[in-house]
Parts: structure tokens; C-alpha cells; sequence
């Protein structure tokens, strides 16, 4: 019998890591952020401040279970279990939802903190582009929250709009970006900014045959087009780093740098050892690394108990 | 005289001819991806429906976002003008027209002789659209001429977050998933896109007769969401997705072959500003 395999163009691979350097009962205090937003939920699990094991998932229909699908998934590989973290921190537009979590704190501080460690303390302007929402944040070297802008009412500029894009060219979601730039010369943007008006735009392009790679192409520079408006508004100031989704496509980040006219910085670890041991650097767990260490902070200065319960 | 007015909009075309201010034939269909082919296919049915050749028709003057691309018109003018002829023709006491169409909700503020006063659109934005209602349609397992009957029968009024018909999709399928009743989830719907509407209109000023034209005054659904929302009375005429057609070709009976209107878009304020 033939099966026959329905393709979810949209459906990116969810992932997990494990540190395989770091032997967890020698550290002396245990912390984890889960960062549930509206389309994809992350757990980040740090020793002592450095980083264990995190995880990368799709949020399901449900708060609580997507963030108990995120920890459980992070610490799938290892032998740590919840009750082993001293502290745990929600973040994320579900963070009320997230049951394992001692606290909650904004994902606007969390993501410019997270930025922070995983860009260096040169960073201040922060862009964050999620699933359902896009922020930009202006910080200090701290990665303290100075100001910052948000669009989370219009999908244009969101992951959301991305995949509806996939789902309609039928291209998975992860070759978008490097699609869209196997083309001779740059098209004109799609000239409607609005996702559902865009979609319309595509079909019309499409049928009068204009390459696929040339449509992505366009698509991507109408989504960077989109962002640079929140980013105009805001104010930048370099250093600028990424982080989310998005910052995984580099048919927007390319485009979106052009037209500010500025470059963001490289994704890579600021910590040397950390690039040196070539671990995974994942711009959507920005959120969920500055969940923890607010959570080892706060262990560290007293202002937070222990609520280990092994 | 044999007039004709062709309204090319974002999903379909609409055609009315008329002879002395009479109709005498009233044909619509889908826009497609070529408008021009659309228009011309269309007209030759209408011409047919009304038993005439093309050199009958004296003047041919075109309305709606793909107006200028109707090749075989003397003139075009902008849709405003258009809904105003109309509307004024059918309901002389109207001072307030509301149209929403597939792509575009508009407010337009008359005079008692039918020129445009006053004219506000909302920005390129599928959430007050008829598209929005078409999207939610589907998410809703419903076809859309069924989303007015639905939301008649709802009993209460929920809100809806989402302002945008993207998000609204998803919040759609969430409601689907906690159980809420049907007719409730389509009434939100409907109340959504009222509230985007009344803003536009208020931009202009809400002074009676209120008269809703456009593909969308036909959900009768829609059409009390936006009575609620506005609390006035809104007068919906017979076949209101034809007004823009029967406007331009009133124009056409006229010798008006083109016009100018000044829109004023309405934004709706999506960046949120935030200290630390």
C-alpha cells in the first residue's frame, strides 16, 4: 500500500542539544528559561551560567504542554531532571502558562539579556523576529532594556507570514533564503506589505511565470522592507545583532541589512571557547538564555530560593 | 442614451448598462489574473443579456482598483464617484456611504447631489476586507454565503483579538478547538471587521442615511455587526455589489469620463512603544 506523505512546507525540524562537556551534579547551581511564544517554544537549561541543554519545538494548541514538551525535550539526552533546577523562569506571550516556572519575567527583557550573551556586551540594538511578533530593542552593555518598539498585531515581518509564503510556493521554509539568491538580478519588492494581499501578488507572478527563486526573492525584500519601518522608528544603534526565527533566513537578513544600510553582527558565540567547541548557535533561544541567567542572577544575589527539589 | 459602467474590482467585475436611466442589463464575475480579458468576456455577456451591439452603447466609463485597465472605455473614475452616483440615484437621502469590497473598506461622505465631500480608506489591510471574512469562512469549515445565516443565530458576543486576518485564522482554529459554538466564533468575525469599519467611517462623520454598498453588504450578519457597532440604522440597497457599476454608468449617461478625489488613509497604529 502507498502512503502517500502530506508535505508541510512550513514544518521546520524541531531540535535538541546537550553539553557533552559539562557534568551537571559538579555545578553548584542549576537554572532554566522556557520561552513559550505563539509559534515556537524553547527551554534553555544553564550550570552555573553556561550553557547545558536547550531545545527547540513547535508550541502546540496548549501553553502548559508545550512548555512541558520543550523541558522534557531538552533534558531528553541527559540524566537531569526537572527536579534537579534550582530555578526556573518563563518567558514568551504563554509565560503565565508555564507550569514548571518559578517566575515569569517580559520576553523583551529576556531576548536583549539572552542577545546580550550570545552577541557581547557591544550590542545595542537588538531585532528580534518571532513567530507572531517583531520587536526591536535598544539596550545597554548589559543587555538592560532601554526602549523598544513592537509590531505583534500584523503578520508582515513574522515568521507567520514566512510560512504562509512556504506553504503557498510550496518550498520548505528553511531553503527560502538560499533560494533567493540564485537569481541574475533583484526584482522589485511585492508591492503589498500585507501577508493575505501578497499571497494574491505571488499567485499573479507565478502564473505569469516569473521564476520561483525571483518570487522569494521579492517576498524577502518586502518582509525586510517591513522591518526596517520598525527599526526607522526605533532608532538604531550599532552594534546590531538578530535573533529569532527570521535571523535563520538570510534572504531577509541580507535584504534588511542593505536597506538599513547597516550590518548585523555575525552569528557566532561571543565567548571564543564557546565558538571554539563549535556549539550549535540557535538565534531562537536568545529568549530562553536570558530567562536563565536572570534565574542564576537572582539565585546568586539572594533574591531568589532554591526551589530544587532532588 | 445607452450608457455602460464597468467596476473592476480586487475579486470580481461588476457591468450594468442603462438606456434614459433604466437598467437594462446586470451581469458580474470573477476579476481573475487578467483583468482586461475579465472585463471584455464580462461586457459581451452584458451586451448580450441586453440585446445590443457594442456601437449601442454611446459611453463606457470604468470604476474600481483595475478601472484603467478596461481598454474599450471612454473614461475612467475613481470609486468614490462611482459608489456616490449610485447611491445617490437609489437612495437620494443618503449622506454616508459605507462600501467594502474584497480588498478595501471605504467611507464616503456625500453631498444631496451626489459629490464626494469627504472620503477615508483604510490602509492596505486585509483585516477590514471582505477578505478577512473569506479567510475566516474557510478556517471555519463554512462557505461564505452561509457566514451571515451562522452569525444570525449567535446568542452572545465574544471578542476577537487578532487584528489581522492571518492571526485571526489561528485564533479561529483555537476557538474551533475550546468548543466554541460555531454561529458565536462567525459573529465575532463579522464584529471584527465592524469595528475596523466604523473607524474609517467616523474619519468622515456618520450623518444619516447611512448607506452600505459593496460584495460584503450582502452578509446581512456583517450588516448588523456594523449597526451595533455604529449605532445608527444602515440602509442596504438590492444588489449593493452593483452600485459602483450602476454609479460609473450614470457618470457615463452624464458625459462625466473622469474625476478627481482626494483619499485620506486610515492607519491603524500596529507598533506598540515601550519602555524598559
Amino acid at each position: 500500500m502507498v502512503e502517500v506523505k502530506k508535505v508541510e512546507y512550513w514544518r521546520w525540524p524541531e531540535t535538541s542539544w546537550v553539553n557533552p562537556d559539562i557534568d551537571w551534579k559538579k555545578g553548584k547551581l542549576v537554572t532554566a528559561g522556557v520561552d513559550v511564544g505563539s509559534v515556537s517554544s524553547q527551554a534553555v537549561v544553564m550550570v552555573d551560567g553556561q550553557l547545558y541543554a536547550y531545545s527547540n519545538t513547535r508550541t502546540g494548541s496548549d501553553s502548559p504542554d508545550s512548555a512541558w514538551k520543550c523541558v522534557n525535550m531538552a533534558l531528553e539526552k541527559s540524566d537531569m531532571k526537572v527536579d534537579n533546577i534550582d530555578y526556573c523562569i518563563g518567558t514568551g506571550y504563554g509565560r503565565v502558562n508555564v507550569p514548571m516556572a518559578q517566575q515569569t519575567i517580559t520576553e523583551i527583557a529576556c531576548h536583549a539579556r539572552g542577545a546580550n550573551f550570545m552577541y557581547g556586551p557591544e550590542i545595542r540594538t537588538v531585532l528580534d523576529m518571532g513567530g507572531q511578533d517583531c520587536k526591536a530593542i535598544r539596550c545597554d552593555e548589559r543587555g538592560k532594556v532601554m526602549k523598544f518598539m513592537m509590531n505583534d498585531k500584523c503578520a508582515a515581518g513574522t515568521g507567520r507570514g514566512m510560512e504562509v509564503f512556504a506553504d503557498l510556493i510550496r518550498v520548505p521554509v528553511w531553503e527560502i533564503g538560499p533560494r533567493s539568491f540564485q537569481i541574475k538580478q533583484e526584482p522589485p519588492m511585492i508591492s503589498s506589505t500585507c501577508v493575505v494581499f501578497a499571497k494574491t501578488e505571488v499567485v499573479g507572478l507565478l502564473q505569469e511565470g516569473m521564476p520561483e527563486n525571483d518570487i522569494m526573492a521579492a517576498y524577502c525584500a518586502a518582509m525586510a522592507h517591513r522591518i526596517t519601518e520598525l527599526l526607522n522608528r526605533l532608532g538604531m544603534e550599532e552594534k546590531f545583532a538578530i535573533t529569532g526565527g527570521i535571523a535563520k533566513n538570510e534572504g531577509v537578513v541580507k535584504r534588511l541589512e542593505k536597506e538599513l544600510g547597516v550590518k548585523s553582527i555575525d552569528k557566532v558565540w561571543h565567548d571564543p571557547k564557546m565558538q571554539e567547541k563549535g556549539l550549535p548557535f540557535d538565534t531562537q533561544i536568545a529568549g530562553g538564555i536570558g530567562a536563565a541567567l536572570f534565574a542564576f542572577a537572582m539565585l546568586e544575589r539572594g533574591k531568589a530560593q532554591s526551589a530544587r527539589k532532588a | 442614451m445607452i450608457s455602460a459602467g464597468i467596476d473592476v474590482g480586487g475579486k470580481n467585475v461588476h457591468i450594468v448598462i442603462t438606456k434614459n436611466g433604466t437598467i437594462l442589463a446586470r451581469v458580474g464575475g470573477p476579476t481573475g489574473i487578467n483583468k482586461a480579458e475579465a472585463a471584455e468576456q464580462l461586457y459581451a455577456e452584458a451586451l448580450k443579456q441586453a440585446g445590443l451591439k457594442r456601437e449601442d452603447v454611446t459611453q463606457v466609463v470604468a470604476t474600481g482598483s483595475s478601472g484603467p485597465r478596461v481598454t474599450f472605455a471612454n473614461g475612467v473614475i475613481p470609486d468614490a464617484a462611482a459608489d456616490a452616483r449610485g447611491v445617490i440615484k437609489l437612495i437620494p437621502s443618503a449622506r454616508t456611504i459605507i462600501d467594502v469590497g474584497a480588498e478595501e473598506g471605504r467611507a464616503i461622505k456625500i453631498s444631496p447631489e451626489g459629490k464626494v465631500l469627504d472620503f477615508a480608506i483604510n490602509e492596505r489591510c486585509a483585516a477590514g476586507t471582505g477578505t478577512f471574512v473569506d479567510t475566516m469562512s474557510r478556517a471555519l469549515e463554512v462557505p461564505v454565503e452561509e457566514m451571515a445565516k451562522l452569525s444570525l443565530k449567535s446568542t452572545r458576543s465574544i471578542p476577537m483579538n487578532a487584528q489581522c486576518a492571518v492571526f485571526g485564522e489561528s485564533e479561529v482554529v483555537s476557538l474551533i478547538h475550546q468548543k466554541t459554538p460555531k454561529p458565536d466564533i462567525a459573529r465575532a468575525v463579522h464584529d471584527a471587521i465592524a469595528g475596523r469599519i466604523s473607524s474609517v467611517a467616523r474619519i468622515v462623520g456618520l450623518e444619516k442615511d447611512v448607506v452600505m454598498i459593496g460584495g460584503v453588504a450582502k452578509n446581512l450578519g456583517f450588516v448588523e455587526s456594523l449597526k451595533r457597532d455604529l449605532g445608527m440604522e444602515v440602509k442596504v440597497p438590492d444588489d449593493p455589489d452593483f452600485v459602483g457599476a450602476l454609479g460609473a454608468a450614470t457618470a457615463a449617461a452624464a458625459g462625466v469620463l473622469e474625476e478627481k478625489v482626494e483619499a485620506k488613509v486610515v492607519e491603524k497604529e500596529k507598533i506598540e512603544e515601550g519602555k524598559a
